[in-house]
């Protein structure tokens, strides 16, 4: 019974370690201090679902758990607290990190081609198909014998004429 | 009669070439559009192809580029004299900012090269001490040696938000008018120093 009473006593501190850690893990999450007045803290919310996180660049700093989206998380916090428009966050941590924080780029000449690039791309394809077609069409028409020119009809008479003889 | 068919030929041929020429005309042309439009493509291609293989998406170019390096005053390290301001940055000529912590595995690997740097005493190397405590960024330090002009401990890492650190380690070099010239992200090697910070230190120098 002793014997059996060892493995299960390291097991039960073993969970009783997890158990104490997961405080810590989750404390990671929450360390997050919501701001006080609910819209600005809505705001805020809304920001960090716009923000790219540098570390994991694939996630919002909103769904990183990365210290550095914790720092950024903060600091959006604290500009909208000092008064700053969305806009002024997102010139505040552009001008750190780049354009690349931002995971919805800025219409500004440096991105036109970004943005209007796939349209551009779309109507010059659809010129071009509207051109072939048209062409076609043309073509088809044009294939069929041009009618005889009144020259042409007494030439065949004058022929058809000659023909027997 | 036999004239007569004998002349039609040529009158057939001049009434047949402008109805050819045009589709004789549009093959050239059509057959460019073939080359053209395959051939945009691939090199479309290729460029993406090359970038998805040798880009460094990890590596997000800075903002701080030709800018002035951000105002800061930090303290020192327990046990040092000097905190670091920018005040201290913008006074010390064509020098480098490094960006470190003692958690930080790949700083430990660049660290060698640093010592290097400092024993040719040819600028000065100014240290961010990025979100580190101060006892592990002492004990690091007396360690491994003390490569640092002056260190700023950044215990918060706002001063490193401000510079757009993202990872550790990152060296920026500056210019004699306090511009930040170019950055480095990730470990600094031998050759990154012989090839592309040396020359570029030498020629702000000119």
């Amino acid at each position: 019974m002793t014997m059996r009473a060892v493995p299960l006593a390291l097991a039960a501190l073993l969970l009783l370690a997890l158990m104490l850690h997961l405080p810590s893990a989750v404390s990671a999450f929450s360390a997050d201090e919501a701001l006080d007045d609910p819209a600005q803290e809505a705001r805020a919310l809304k920001l960090h679902d716009e923000l790219r996180c540098p570390v994991c660049q694939g996630q919002a700093i909103s769904d990183s758990n990365a210290e550095l989206a914790r720092d950024l998380r903060r600091i959006v916090r604290e500009r909208i607290d000092a008064g700053d428009s969305d806009d002024a966050v997102f010139d505040y941590l552009s001008d750190r990190y780049g354009d690349f924080i931002l995971l919805r780029p800025r219409v500004k000449p440096t991105n036109y081609v970004l943005w209007f690039g796939p349209a551009l791309v779309f109507v010059a394809g659809a010129g071009g198909l509207w051109l072939f077609v048209r062409r076609r069409r043309g073509r088809g028409a044009e294939s069929a014998p041009a009618p005889l020119s009144a020259a042409e009809r007494e030439e065949l008479e004058k022929l058809s004429r000659d023909d027997p003889a | 009669m036999t004239e007569r068919n004998g002349d039609m030929p040529p009158g057939e041929a001049a009434e047949d070439t402008p109805q050819e020429a045009t589709p004789q005309e549009t093959k050239p042309r059509r057959r460019l559009l073939f080359i053209l439009v395959p051939a945009a493509f691939g090199v479309l291609a290729a460029v993406l192809a090359w970038q998805l293989e040798t880009g460094t998406p990890d590596k997000i170019p800075s903002a701080l580029i030709d800018k002035s390096i951000p105002r800061f005053d930090l303290p020192p390290l327990p046990g040092w004299d000097a905190g670091l301001a920018s005040a201290d940055i913008e006074k010390g000529g064509v020098s480098l900012v490094n960006v470190f912590a003692s958690w930080c595995g790949p700083c430990r690997i660049e660290h060698p090269l640093l010592m290097d740097i400092a024993a040719q005493d040819m600028l000065p190397i100014w240290g961010l001490n990025y979100k580190d405590q101060p006892k592990d960024a002492t004990r690091w330090l007396n360690q491994l040696g003390d490569p640092y002009t002056q260190i700023g401990s950044d215990l918060s890492g706002r001063v490193g938000i401000d510079w757009g650190v993202y990872g550790v380690p990152e060296t920026f070099v500056i210019d004699a008018e306090g511009r930040i010239v170019y950055k480095h992200i990730g470990v600094l090697t031998r050759k990154d120093w012989d090839e592309k910070i040396l020359p570029l230190i030498e020629k702000l120098r000119q």
